[in-house]
């Protein structure tokens, strides 16, 4: 077990080198757009080869990769090209907004998600199932961009009960997180709400629910204490892999609502090629969805024991 | 209220079950009657598909979504189960009726302890505290002989081994003192050696407590050497009943009569009295003919009477078994005996030069060990010995047996052979040339064509997207037999009629074909390209007993046409010494004994052999075996015993010596060896394990 | 005498029957039909879009109308036009021919890549595998939409660009789901038996492993061309997508949204239907397709 976390660990840190790899790789790759896009379109190129100089951006692509990964782990990712600020004096307040959004909507969605597939794998076919089913596949196909239109045109034209943008401009405001929060759960609950249910499903079937039943315990006790426990062993990667997607949707549903939370931050840095803005945010991204991802993989082998006890 | 007592435990009549699919209702099981008396065994017996499980989950009123009791009575100690509420069923099932099933393993929860599933039993139906119940379990685990209940009870399922499950569930079932219990192939899926272990522990709970058993089985043997009674299934109906000695001395019904003729029994010969296969296969449910089911199958069928009206079950009162009944309106026509004959003898083989040889052949596998401890000491690699010193010879039409347990290394041998996989040490020659260190991609197409494969699992042999006609055709091309697709075409043609199938099978995806069909269409593909050697790894384990024994002819005959070398890889001893010349016992990836059929099934023998011997069930009432029951479980391949690989288990163990060193190889007779520390003296001692008399007792 | 002659096992079909058979397969599904006719008539308001679409998609006629207006020469806009006047049904068509061919053509693409490299991960395993699955390991890290914006962001917005990002960053899905189910059949007998008449080892992936693989792979192919939808609008939206002025679901949303506030719902909203629409035809297909699959 031990050795499993340390190897799992180990991987972790192997992909984010390489991830920074390509980030790096795709930013800095070329020193002449670095300057080009530092000293602006009307640079010359004798100013540009200055800059590169000045700078260091003429040493070789290695040792500016392990001094630039050596930058962004005591904390210092370089300067905003936009801002002209540290990009850490923007970043980490972006990213703390991020976090309140993807975070409620995490919470929301699991807990949708995990009651409905629970309900609708326990007695397969039935019509609570179909109606769960069919109802998980309709809000999976509505895109977040498409919701947010749509239930714009609702709460917030013709009902008049919602702000149409969540820029918080005037201090944090709950309600202004209603809509973002909607817009992602609906979106997202659905996967995890059919392979919850696929897994219950298939939890049902097994044979070691029927010696359950012909031991006779009432329904209530197969449920709660034989099914569920091994119907929830596969969600939990789903779900902790649906923080990736989460991070995916977060870039959409903020720039469609104007919250300034690191998506909004990234996409105008891509935009505008604020290159260690760019870089900031995809480190950022990638690190949080590797985390989760490893914690999910473990959390898999300690919740099944036939892993964890080998 | 008073004559609940001396009702029978199980009243069953008229039983109808059906299940409900697209096609509309599909009846499984029709007209069913039986009764079992307190402490009686009945068995339920047929082929795969007869409708014998549904019985079962019929009685627990577990019929799944789609399925329904339509008529009939289930009376439970005299009360009618249909009367009872779904709490009254609920409280029923686990204390009054339980169930041991063919998976153990399926059968567990995995993500629980095995404490936990156990004592919830007597919790949920008796009441009683944790402590009460730890107890019990306690008690139960160590009345099923399981060592060490304590640290048992701690652990999942997935740690302990299928025997050992197979007891858990055991003991699962009898917490509660049942009054009836079901077993549903309860030792299919395991070893024979442990089997018999089972077999036994069961029969001795049951005869302590007096509880009844419904035992589902295909197998006739097992059922032999368990039951009072059988019903002999066919389709849905029970086509005949009785004790079990009138069914297995004076059988009645076509159906069992030719079941028992599929039997390899120790009579029977591969040249002198060979198998009788059923022909035609057990028709699908929505399919059934009128009048009798096992008509269009049937020898003696007469238009006109037989595919009338439906048969009803009479009684045979030509013998003093007034249980015996059958199905059949012809009974009493029918002489067995005379018709037996039909079956016609072949000429034996002629053995000619040696056309493989397997010289001290191993084969180690590394497996990479990922603990801690292994890392720091730097021993991250197991050798895994799958064969050690495999050594024999097979000679031109001549049949070699493997025969070995589960983990015996004898897939792994064929795999060797193949070419899949490697030899470490040691030749394998086949026809003069070492192969065992090439592999199949470097091997020429001669030495391809020359040694061919059928394969275990009808289900997997075929590639399901390919056309049967093409998976044949590519070998024939691939081997240069042709080349024109004309004649690679007529090559097919001639190959299906080898293979008794019709030529128009050529065309159909395998999904088209039965699980026996699919084993011909297997052998067509391996003798397509003319092979001197054909291995044949468990061919007919995955099917019924009257496919398997015509699948079984089927092989033997094209292979004394050809006259090729089979090397029979099995873990029956009964369809192996029906068919095999020469026999090699394999135990933990090594040879325990070698030599012809008749040297290793006649003292003296390997203690191993002697266990497997006694361990197989024979479905013959005037077998007598001598009983001889392992103690254990098969050692992990990965951590094998130092010095015998028998040693854990030996009954007749003499000493360290078994454990630390090497056995010696022995020579009995020439080619007959015996791998084995206890002198050949003492080894020439024993008894016959198998003796053909006639038992003056049959009833245990 | 060992003869069995089989009772009655169907005879094999046609081309022209078995397609037949797993149209009427589907009949069994009434969801998956439905899924398939959305995702058919979009197929059709593509291929016959010249036709179809009643304006020109591009030019603007009469700005801010609502549907059922009518324009100047007395034609209707069924769906109204939006705020330089041009045809929103006419747009969405045409968006939809647009939107189905580079979902198609990235789909189709991706899913090339993706069978080549789950087959020889699943097939050879050893350090092939452990190279390829690292290399999926390290694109499926990202989350999907910060990889689309920084290649888009680098390598600037073009059908083809659009493609090339999506077989890129879907490719890795679609060998792990090829490597899983090879690793599996490569384990069957007939795999053993190819090889052991000396197969060579594309041989055996091509024709003995992948047609057995297609169950999972159609599935996985109908969701996926419903997620490169998303994904096409989904960039179209942020301004990524394909260059105006030529429609674009994504961007008939993100210019037009402004307005829905304003009064004018329907110019980002009836666009925003038609996305939905169309992903929900492919996931009502691929759980159709899946339910049917697991019946037999």
């Amino acid at each position: 077990m031990l050795q499993m976390v340390l190897r799992r660990i180990g991987m972790m840190i192997l992909i984010m080198l390489v991830v920074a790899l390509l980030l790096f790789l795709i930013n800095e790759g070329d020193p002449r757009l670095i300057a080009r896009s530092v000293l602006g379109p009307y640079a010359q190129a004798e100013q540009l080869d200055a800059w590169i100089a000045k700078n260091g951006y003429d040493r070789s692509l290695f040792i500016r990769y392990f001094e630039w990964i050596g930058r962004v782990l005591t904390g210092d990712l370089g300067q905003s090209i936009i801002y002209k600020r540290p990009v850490s004096e923007i970043f980490w307040s972006r990213l703390g907004n991020t976090g309140i959004l993807a975070g409620v909507t995490f919470v929301i969605m699991v807990i949708v998600a995990l009651v409905l597939g629970v309900l609708a794998g326990m007695r397969e076919g039935s019509l609570l199932d179909r109606t769960i089913s069919v109802f998980s596949i309709a809000t999976t196909s509505v895109p977040e961009y498409a919701s947010a239109v749509i239930l714009a045109g609702l709460f917030v034209f013709h009902l008049q009960w919602l702000p149409g943008t969540s820029s918080m401009t005037s201090g944090f405001d709950p309600v202004q997180l209603i809509l973002p929060v909607l817009v992602l759960t609906l979106y997202g609950f659905g996967y995890i709400a059919r392979m919850t249910r696929a897994s219950m499903a298939e939890v049902m079937t097994t044979h070691y629910i029927r010696t359950a039943i012909l031991k006779g315990l009432p329904y209530k006790r197969i449920i709660m204490k034989h099914a569920l426990r091994n119907a929830l062993i596969a969600p939990f990667t789903v779900i902790m892999l649906q923080i990736n997607w989460l991070l995916s949707g977060v870039v959409v549903t903020e720039f469609a609502f104007g919250y300034k939370g690191f998506g909004a931050l990234l996409l105008e840095a891509a935009l505008r090629r604020d290159i260690f803005v760019i870089e900031a945010c995809g480190i950022a991204a990638v690190f949080v969805a590797v985390l989760t991802q490893t914690v999910g993989d473990l959390g898999y082998t300690y919740l099944n024991p036939r892993i964890r006890f080998k | 209220m008073a004559d609940q007592n001396d009702a029978p435990v199980l009243e069953i009549s008229d039983l109808r079950l059906s299940y409900y699919t697209r096609m509309g209702e599909v009846p499984a099981v029709m007209d069913f009657s039986l009764t079992i008396a307190k402490g009686e065994s009945v068995g339920l017996v047929g082929e795969s598909g007869c409708g014998k499980s549904t019985v079962a989950n019929g009685i627990m009123r577990y019929m799944g979504n789609n399925g329904g009791i339509v008529g009939g009575t289930i009376k439970f100690k005299g009360r009618d189960m249909a009367e009872m509420s779904e709490e009254e069923v609920r409280q029923l099932r686990g204390k009054d009726i339980a169930m041991i099933y063919q998976e153990p393993m399926a059968s567990l929860n995995p993500s629980m302890t095995i404490g936990n599933q156990l004592m919830e039993v007597p919790i949920e139906h008796e009441s009683i505290s944790e402590q009460e119940a730890h107890d019990r379990v306690f008690e139960m685990l160590e009345a099923v002989h399981i060592p060490d209940p304590k640290r048992l009870m701690d652990s999942f399922p997935h740690q302990i081994s299928g025997g050992q499950q197979q007891r858990v569930v055991i003991a699962m079932a009898l917490l509660s003192k049942p009054a009836l219990l079901l077993l549903d192939e309860p030792t299919t899926a395991l070893d024979v050696t442990v089997e018999a272990g089972i077999v036994e522990l069961i029969a001795e709970l049951s005869r302590e407590a007096g509880t009844s058993l419904l035992y589902i089985s295909h197998n006739l043997g097992l059922m032999l050497e368990v039951c009072d009674r059988i019903s002999v299934m066919y389709s849905g109906e029970v086509v005949e009943e009785g004790h079990i000695d009138s069914i297995f001395e004076w059988p009645k019904h076509p159906y069992t009569h030719g079941l028992f003729g599929c039997i390899p029994l120790p009579h029977a010969d591969k040249n002198a009295r060979p198998l009788v296969a059923i022909p035609g296969q057990l028709p699908l449910p929505h399919e059934r003919p009128t009048g009798c089911y096992f008509g269009p199958r049937c020898g003696f069928f007469e238009a006109g009477r037989c595919d009338g009206n439906s048969i009803p079950i009479t009684e045979v009162d030509t013998d003093d078994d007034p249980a015996h009944r059958v199905r059949c309106l012809r009974w009493n026509e029918i002489d067995h005996e005379a018709a037996l004959p039909e079956a016609d003898t072949r000429p034996p083989i002629e053995i000619g030069e040696t056309v493989l040889e397997v010289a001290d052949m191993k084969k180690y596998y590394e497996v990479s060990d990922n603990s801690l401890a292994a890392m720091i000491s730097g021993a991250t690699a197991k050798e895994v010995k799958a064969n050690e010193s495999i050594s024999f010879r097979a000679a031109e039409g001549e049949t070699v047996a493997i025969v070995g347990e589960s983990g015996c290394g004898k897939s792994t041998f064929a795999k060797v052979l193949m070419g899949l996989e490697q030899a470490t040490e040691g030749e394998v020659r086949l026809s003069g040339t070492d192969i065992g260190g090439i592999a199949v991609r470097e091997r020429t197409p001669e030495q391809l064509a020359s040694l061919q494969m059928v394969f275990q699992n009808p289900n997997d042999t075929l590639n399901p997207s390919l056309s049967v006609g093409a998976q044949i055709g590519r070998v024939i091309k691939r081997f240069g037999i042709e080349s024109d697709p004309g004649k690679i075409q007529q090559r097919v043609f001639e190959l299906l009629d080898t293979v008794k199938l019709p030529r128009e099978f050529a065309r159909r995806k395998p999904r088209q074909l039965s699980g026996g069909q699919k084993q011909r269409i297997g052998i067509a593909r391996a003798f397509a390209g003319n092979p001197k050697t054909v291995i044949a790894d468990e061919p007919i384990s995955a099917l019924d007993v009257s496919v398997a024994a015509a699948v079984t002819e089927l092989l033997m005959d094209i292979q004394r046409e050809n006259r090729t070398t089979l090397l029979f890889i099995s873990h029956d001893l009964s369809a192996v010494r029906y068919l095999a010349d020469r026999v090699v016992v394999m135990y933990l990836g090594q040879i325990m004994e070698r030599g012809q059929t008749d040297e290793v099934f006649s003292p003296p023998y390997h203690p191993y052999t002697e266990a497997l011997l006694s361990a197989v069930p024979i479905a013959d009432p005037q077998v007598q075996k001598r009983r001889i029951v392992l103690e254990g479980n098969l050692p992990s391949p990965l951590d094998p015993p130092k010095g015998c690989p028998f040693s854990t288990r030996c009954p007749r163990r003499i000493g360290a010596i078994c454990d630390d060193e090497v056995p010696p190889l022995q020579i009995a007779a020439d080619r007959h060896v015996i791998a084995c520390h206890i002198s050949m003296d003492e080894l020439r001692e024993v008894e016959p394990v198998i003796s053909l008399s006639k038992p003056e007792t049959t009833a245990a | 005498m060992t003869d069995s002659q089989p009772e009655a096992i169907p005879q094999p079909d046609s081309l022209f029957v078995k397609g037949i058979k797993s149209i009427a397969l589907l009949k069994e599904s009434p969801v998956g039909m439905f899924g398939g006719f959305i995702v058919l008539m979009f197929v059709i308001l593509a291929i016959f879009a010249p036709i179809l679409a009643p304006f020109d998609p591009n030019s603007p006629i009469l700005p801010f109308a609502y549907p059922g207006d009518r324009a100047p020469d007395g034609r209707m806009f069924l769906l109204g036009t939006d705020h330089i006047g041009r045809d929103i049904l006419s747009r969405i068509i045409w968006g939809g021919q647009r939107v189905l061919f580079y979902a198609t053509a990235a789909t189709l693409s991706a899913y090339v890549v993706g069978i080549i490299m789950g087959l020889s991960a699943g097939y050879f395993r050893g350090w092939i595998d452990e190279v390829l699955s690292f290399f999926a390991n390290v694109i499926l890290s990202f989350p999907i939409m910060v990889l689309y914006v920084m290649i888009i962001a680098k390598v600037g917005a073009s059908g083809a660009n659009i493609v090339f990002a999506v077989v890129f960053a879907s490719s890795p899905g679609i060998m792990r789901i090829v490597r899983g189910v090879t690793l599996d059949i490569a384990t069957r007998d007939y795999i053993a038996a190819a090889q052991t008449r000396g197969e060579g080892p594309w041989y055996i992936m091509l024709v003995e492993i992948l047609p057995n693989a297609r169950g999972p792979l159609i599935v996985d192919f109908c969701l996926r061309m419903g997620y490169t939808t998303i994904t096409i609008g989904a960039l179209g939206f942020l301004g990524l997508g394909l260059p105006p002025p030529d429609p674009d679901w994504g961007g008939m949303i993100t210019e037009t949204r402004a307005f829905v506030t304003g009064g004018f719902p329907h110019m980002a909203i009836l666009p925003a239907f038609a996305v939905s629409l169309l992903v929900l035809g492919f996931n009502l297909l691929a759980d159709g397709l899946r339910e049917v699959s697991m019946r037999d």
